[in-house]
């Protein structure tokens, strides 16, 4: 698999050398290289172990597909392809984005006044197709990120149970939670910055 | 023999935002202290995480694990100008209010109190949500921590414009845009692999 080199949230953002937001950036270095590491340690381990890096980056796409963040989800996408995915599971998670969008954060609390505050939504499950497509270890694993993606306060062990029952590790599950807690920080990083930029 | 999650030992659970101390209970097995690699113990940065169930958790995938510690560290703790301390912690609460995170609004209300001594403002954002009122500059950090938030994302130069009338400059305002985005990293990790419990005793 190709390393990525670029800093992939200078990439995305279309931040170049000297510019404004290069200078902010550069306030912040180890924010910024670290944020770089974390996407590398994610994304292009040097021992994929547990996660293939096929499902690392469908997993990618699709989270950043949920946030309508179209310019990054054809960049994890494209890796998805170059990491030798079917153009059935490239097309399974188009699929999954189109089911699955929702608006959150929504979900529930623990008895009691916060209950006042409790919002219903969608609990994702791909479609019969979807889910042939993507194969039942993914499919757990699109359920679950739909879960944190957009109603975090819902989780229980259940939903852990889930993705054992699927064949994850514990620690390939840990890995899926990284990767779907990084590209919420991410894909926001991305869109304040980008709104910044066109403000200075 | 298959991973299996842990059931938790009885507790109680918080049911309300609070400033108070609280505990997280795993609901995955954490290395055990005696398993850990050099290189485990090493992604923790810190050597007192060691006795965090959350961190020892995490470190199972330990380059993922120092590589997110060394950007909080540097989004939070960078002291070279931008946003002060305090209200990095208030972008942090507001965004773990707003995605119902208790244990993160838990700490981070807690800094945020400490490092602005305004304990009143805090508890009511805590109390009454992201939109209690909380003066203009707070409610500038908070309105666009909560408009970076929500999914899909609601920012945008309606919210730059209203920070630098509150009186950020750029490097403040990549400062709040950095502090919300890492909490949407945060909380759904602290919110997906376990619960908080009061305190004992």
């Amino acid at each position: 698999m190709p390393r990525t080199d670029a800093d992939v949230i200078d990439t995305l953002v279309g931040i170049v050398p000297g510019s404004p937001l290069d200078a902010i950036r550069a306030r912040r270095p180890e924010a910024r290289s670290q944020a770089q590491a974390t996407y590398r340690a994610l994304f292009e381990p040097d021992e994929p172990r547990d996660m293939t890096g096929a499902e690392r980056f469908a997993v990618g796409a699709f989270i950043a597909g949920l946030h309508g963040d179209r310019e990054t989800a054809a960049f994890y996408a494209e890796h998805l392809a170059a990491a030798g995915a079917t153009v059935t599971v490239c097309k399974a998670v188009d699929a999954a984005i189109a089911e699955a969008a929702a608006r959150g954060p929504y979900g529930h609390y623990p008895g009691g006044p916060l209950t006042r505050e409790n919002a219903d939504g969608p609990t994702y499950r791909p479609s019969a197709s979807t889910r042939g497509a993507l194969g039942p270890r993914l499919a757990a694993a699109f359920e679950h990120v739909h879960l944190l993606v957009f109603h975090p306060r819902d989780a229980q062990p259940a939903a852990l149970q889930a993705l054992l029952d699927a064949g994850w590790s514990t620690t390939a599950v840990v890995t899926l939670s990284q990767i779907t807690a990084f590209l919420s920080f991410q894909v926001r990083v991305l869109a304040g910055l980008r709104t910044l930029a066109g403000r200075t | 023999m298959p991973d299996t999650i842990l059931v938790p030992p009885d507790h109680t659970a918080p049911a309300v935002f609070t400033r108070a101390q609280l505990e997280w209970l795993p609901w995955l097995e954490p290395l055990a202290v005696d398993a850990m690699t050099e290189r485990h113990v090493a992604s923790l940065v810190d050597a007192a995480r060691i006795k965090s169930p959350y961190f020892r958790l995490l470190a199972r995938d330990p380059d993922a694990l120092e590589a997110r510690t060394r950007t909080d560290k540097d989004i939070f703790y960078n002291a070279d100008g931008g946003l002060p301390r305090a209200e990095r912690e208030l972008a942090a609460a507001a965004t773990s209010r707003f995605n119902g995170c208790i244990y993160c609004a838990s700490v981070h209300a807690r800094h945020a109190a400490v490092y602005s001594k305004r304990e009143a403002d805090v508890q009511r954002l805590l109390d009454d949500g992201v939109t209690a009122e909380l003066g203009e500059r707070w409610n500038a950090i908070v309105a666009a921590s909560v408009a970076l938030s929500a999914t899909p994302i609601t920012f945008g130069p309606e919210h730059v414009d209203r920070l630098r009338r509150a009186g950020l400059d750029d490097l403040a305002i990549a400062d709040v845009i950095h502090a919300a985005a890492f909490f949407n990293w945060a909380n759904r990790l602290m919110l997906s692999l376990g619960e908080p419990a009061a305190a004992e005793g």
